[in-house]
């Protein structure tokens, strides 16, 4: 018998449970916002070549029955087993018997003094373009923050012919070698790293200031051997990935501690509703794959298969906390910012107007910050850290949608 | 004897209420369990408006419209006053009929009000569906931001010596004063009850009870609206049966966001949307303004009018209790009439001259207070 199953995003958690359940009969549709499957990671390996784990992935995928709904953003959850998606033909409302929710993670950005100018850029940010075909050959760039990401886009800038003038990290050395005996674990991982060979990578620092009128022109880092200045053409920038929980949220999923909280089997506090990847702890594509495959059996009621392939997915939450211990961020980025600095880009709320403000809520009533287009995605985890801010609930939409396309979303397909 | 207040809730009544009094001498301590305006006051849409539910409504309304004009220049930019006037829209000439009438009962309440035909209608605002019949312009009325309104309202009267406590939740009245949840005592020779619908917390026995309502906000059109829209059939809603009902409501706010309502709900006290709702409140929106159609909303939310049985708030002695003081029960118009309700409360509290009757408004007029 087949069982509806709807999963929420198409990187490799996403693919990994549409695959897993599409295998075991069950009738999956597969929903992202990309006009292509493939999540960040994979971007532009669909219509493009595909490499490694992702070209057997794209062939099952292509093979599989799985019905693709692509270019579709989720909007609302109207009711329990209905989702509201609104795509290129206006809204459409997907039932589910089974939910699996792989929606991934974004940036983490931290205000600092010139931090909105143009020419800064995410780290995540910036590889995406290239990927889409941006041009960085003969380009200076300095790549800054947290986490293993840097040294990824880093190594991508310079094989796209960009000058890579420096990788700023601001985990401690020592902080790292924590991550030692899971990496041995990883060979995969070591090899990766061979990669990295080569790239000006400095521990212990940041970057504090970024300096041009219109565009960016001096970047200034703060290192262990004191402050540097450097003229560059590009910064780009990321303390690490946090998770997207914004659908989770909404669903009324518990989470936690930047989290949703899920069982050994990846189920959430939810009947039917599973999570796998970048929700569940930002750990990389390998415990992706491997909670996607455990989420996407356990939704096509394969428990004992399912078991099987629990214990990976576990090693994978604990390298996800392993890495969110070695590079948290440190207390010194607190200070970066100065009273003029931007914190909320959508509404143009600067540092000095929220500081004295003792709560979030404060802050968004009083100062509309967070009351913008993105409704605090961005500038919510940056008030987190600096303020100790809980971020606010997601309310409907959960992206900008046209009050034509919510009332389609809205409607009740058993009562029209 | 002028006595020393407390006042329990910093929301647009309580931060009013602090004003006033601090102005009149008294020594005023505000109690305010969160954050100043973020209770129904931070849900609110800020319309200032002269309803004429009643003839006693709207006396209440011309007073508050009348004094948040006076205050605006005093209280700032953040504000954001914006004296857009209101345009009462008519479906059909079966609404239209009622404009007349309305407009002569305006005039008498010294309230300007003018007649708009079919014909003028889309010159007054372009936005609006070919098929509506006509309207009434209120030219007075007008718009704020609420929380900011509490927050500088607060700001004032400390600045006029009120001492603003916030994260500082009162747990019970006691005869001549408060008792914090810390367990300190209070002290007060009046006690001014404006903690909107937890005032019932306080006293089991108000005829208090939320009449939820929902909201939609868009991103920015510069130049869309310029008026306040409510359709005709609003007070119908406002005042009418017990069942869920919408009316159209436009807002245009002052940095070109469009602030949609409302819904009027009892029964339903979880914050949460209800998309049946939300759905029928754009319906009826898309009726009146098509062109909203394609314009982005950006986020949705809920709040709760602390509603009484007639639709009048509560603002005067409580009955069996002295020295205290009720302010609470607003309704859909506490932001309008929170001035309103501050002189008349300080007028009452000092036994100075009213500004208005105050029967319509005496918690004494619903036996179950009367004879408490
Ligand atoms: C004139 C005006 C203009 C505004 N403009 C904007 C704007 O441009 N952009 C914008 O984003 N906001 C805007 N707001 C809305 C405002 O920021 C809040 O959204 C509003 O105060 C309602 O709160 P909320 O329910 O959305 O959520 P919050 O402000 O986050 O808080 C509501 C409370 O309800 C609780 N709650 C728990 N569960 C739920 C649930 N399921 N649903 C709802 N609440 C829940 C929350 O925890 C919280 O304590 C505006 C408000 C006004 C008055
Ligand atoms: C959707 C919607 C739209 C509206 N639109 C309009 C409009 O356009 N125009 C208009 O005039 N009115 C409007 N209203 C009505 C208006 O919001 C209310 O009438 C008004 O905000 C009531 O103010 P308040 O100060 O009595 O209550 P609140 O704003 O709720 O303030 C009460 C305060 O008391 C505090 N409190 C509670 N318990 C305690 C305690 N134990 N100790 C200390 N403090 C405590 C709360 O934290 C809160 O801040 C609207 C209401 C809704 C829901």
């Amino acid at each position: 018998m087949a069982e509806g199953l709807l999963v929420i995003g198409a990187g490799p958690a996403g693919l990994a449970a549409a695959l897993a359940a599409s295998d075991a009969g069950m009738a999956v549709t597969l929903v992202d916002a990309q006009p292509e499957p493939g999540g960040q990671i994979w971007r532009g390996q669909w219509s493009g070549e595909a490499r490694g784990a992702a070209r057997a992935i794209f062939a099952d995928l292509r093979r599989s029955a799985v019905t693709l709904r692509l270019e579709r953003r989720v909007i609302a959850a109207p009711k329990p087993g209905c989702i509201s998606v609104c795509g290129p033909s206006g809204p459409e409302q997907l039932p589910y018997d089974r939910l699996v929710l792989a929606t991934g993670a974004r940036e983490r950005f931290l205000p600092f003094p010139g931090w909105t100018l143009p020419g800064v850029l995410g780290a995540g940010g910036l590889q995406a373009l290239v990927k889409d075909g941006l041009d960085v050959r003969g380009r200076r760039v300095v790549v800054g923050g947290s986490g293993p990401l840097l040294l990824a886009v880093a190594a991508h800038l310079r094989a796209k012919g960009a000058h890579v003038l420096a990788v700023a990290e601001q985990a401690p050395r020592h902080a790292l070698w924590g991550l030692a005996p899971e990496l041995l674990r990883r060979p995969r991982l070591l090899t990766q790293g061979l990669g990295f060979l080569g790239l000006p990578l400095r521990h212990d620092a940041w970057v504090t200031r970024a300096e041009g009128d219109a565009q960016l022109r001096r970047i200034h880092f703060r290192t262990p051997s004191g402050t540097q200045v450097v003229e560059a053409d590009l910064l780009a920038v990321g303390f690490g990935l946090i998770s997207n929980l914004e659908l989770p949220m909404l669903l009324g999923c518990a989470c936690e501690g930047g989290r949703v909280t899920i069982d050994a089997a990846q189920r959430t506090s939810l009947p039917h509703v599973f999570a796998a990847g970048e929700p569940t702890g930002v750990g990389g594509v390998e415990k992706a794959l491997a909670e996607g495959r455990v989420a996407g059996l356990m939704a096509a009621g394969r428990e004992a298969e399912a078991a099987r392939f629990a214990p990976e997915a576990e090693r994978g939450r604990a390298w996800a906390r392993a890495l969110e211990t070695a590079f948290a961020q440190r207390p010194e980025l607190r200070e970066l910012p100065e009273p003029s600095t931007i914190l909320c880009r959508c509404e143009d709320v600067p540092v000095g107007e929220v500081q004295s403000l003792e709560r979030g809520r404060d802050a968004r009533l009083h100062a509309r910050c967070g009351m913008g287009r993105c409704q605090g995605r961005t500038c919510g985890p940056a008030a987190e850290f600096l303020f100790g801010w809980a971020p606010g609930g997601p309310r409907l939409p959960l992206v900008p949608t046209t009050f034509a396309d919510l009332v389609g979303g809205l409607s009740d397909p058993e009562q029209p | 004897m002028i006595p020393d207040v407390l006042i329990i809730g910093g929301g647009v009544v309580g931060a009013a209420c602090a004003l006033d009094l601090a102005e009149a001498g008294c020594r005023v301590h505000l109690l305010e369990a969160e954050g100043l305006g973020g209770g129904a006051t931070a849900a609110a849409m800020g319309h200032l408006v002269a309803l004429d539910g009643s003839p006693a409504e709207l006396d209440l309304c011309r007073l508050g419209v009348e004094r948040w004009k006076a205050l605006a220049p005093r209280l700032g930019t953040a504000l954001e006053f914006d004296p857009c006037g209101t345009l009462w829209v008519a479906r059909d000439d079966e609404e239209l009929a009622l404009v007349r009438p309305r407009c002569e009962a305006y005039q008498v309440a010294g309230i300007s009000a003018e007649m708009i035909d079919a014909r003028h209608l889309h010159e007054v605002e372009s936005c609006l569906a070919p098929h509506l019949a006509g309207g009434m312009r209120v030219p007075g009325d007008a718009v704020i931001y609420p929380p900011a309104g509490a927050r500088l309202l607060s700001e004032a009267a400390h600045r006029a010596g009120a001492r603003i406590e916030t994260g500082t939740p009162v747990a019970t009245l006691e005869p001549g004063g408060v008792r914090l949840m810390d367990g300190t005592r209070i002290a007060a020779g009046a006690v001014v009850l404006a903690a909107g619908s937890a005032s019932r917390e306080f006293l089991r026995h108000l005829p208090l009870v939320k009449r939820k309502g929902h909201l939609a906000i868009t991103d920015r059109h510069p130049g869309f609206l310029r008026h306040q829209l409510v359709e005709l059939g609003y007070l119908k809603s406002a005042h009418g049966s017990d069942a869920d009902s919408v009316a159209f409501n436009l807002q245009p706010r002052p940095n070109g966001q469009l602030l949609l309502g409302s819904s009027r709900q009892f029964g339903d006290d979880s914050p949460e949307l209800r998309p049946a709702l939300l759905r029928r409140m754009i319906h009826r929106a898309l009726d009146y303004v098509p062109g909203l159609a394609e314009l982005n909303v950006i986020r949705c939310w809920t709040g709760f009018r602390p509603t009484t049985p007639d639709h009048r708030p509560l603002i005067g002695p409580m009955p069996g209790r002295p020295g205290l003081f009720l302010a609470c029960g607003h309704e859909g118009l506490g932001i309008t009439t929170a001035p309103a309700t501050a002189a008349l409360l300080t007028a009452q509290i000092l036994g100075r001259s009213l500004p208005l009757d105050p029967a319509p408004f005496l918690p004494s007029r619903f036996s179950e207070l009367a004879h408490a």
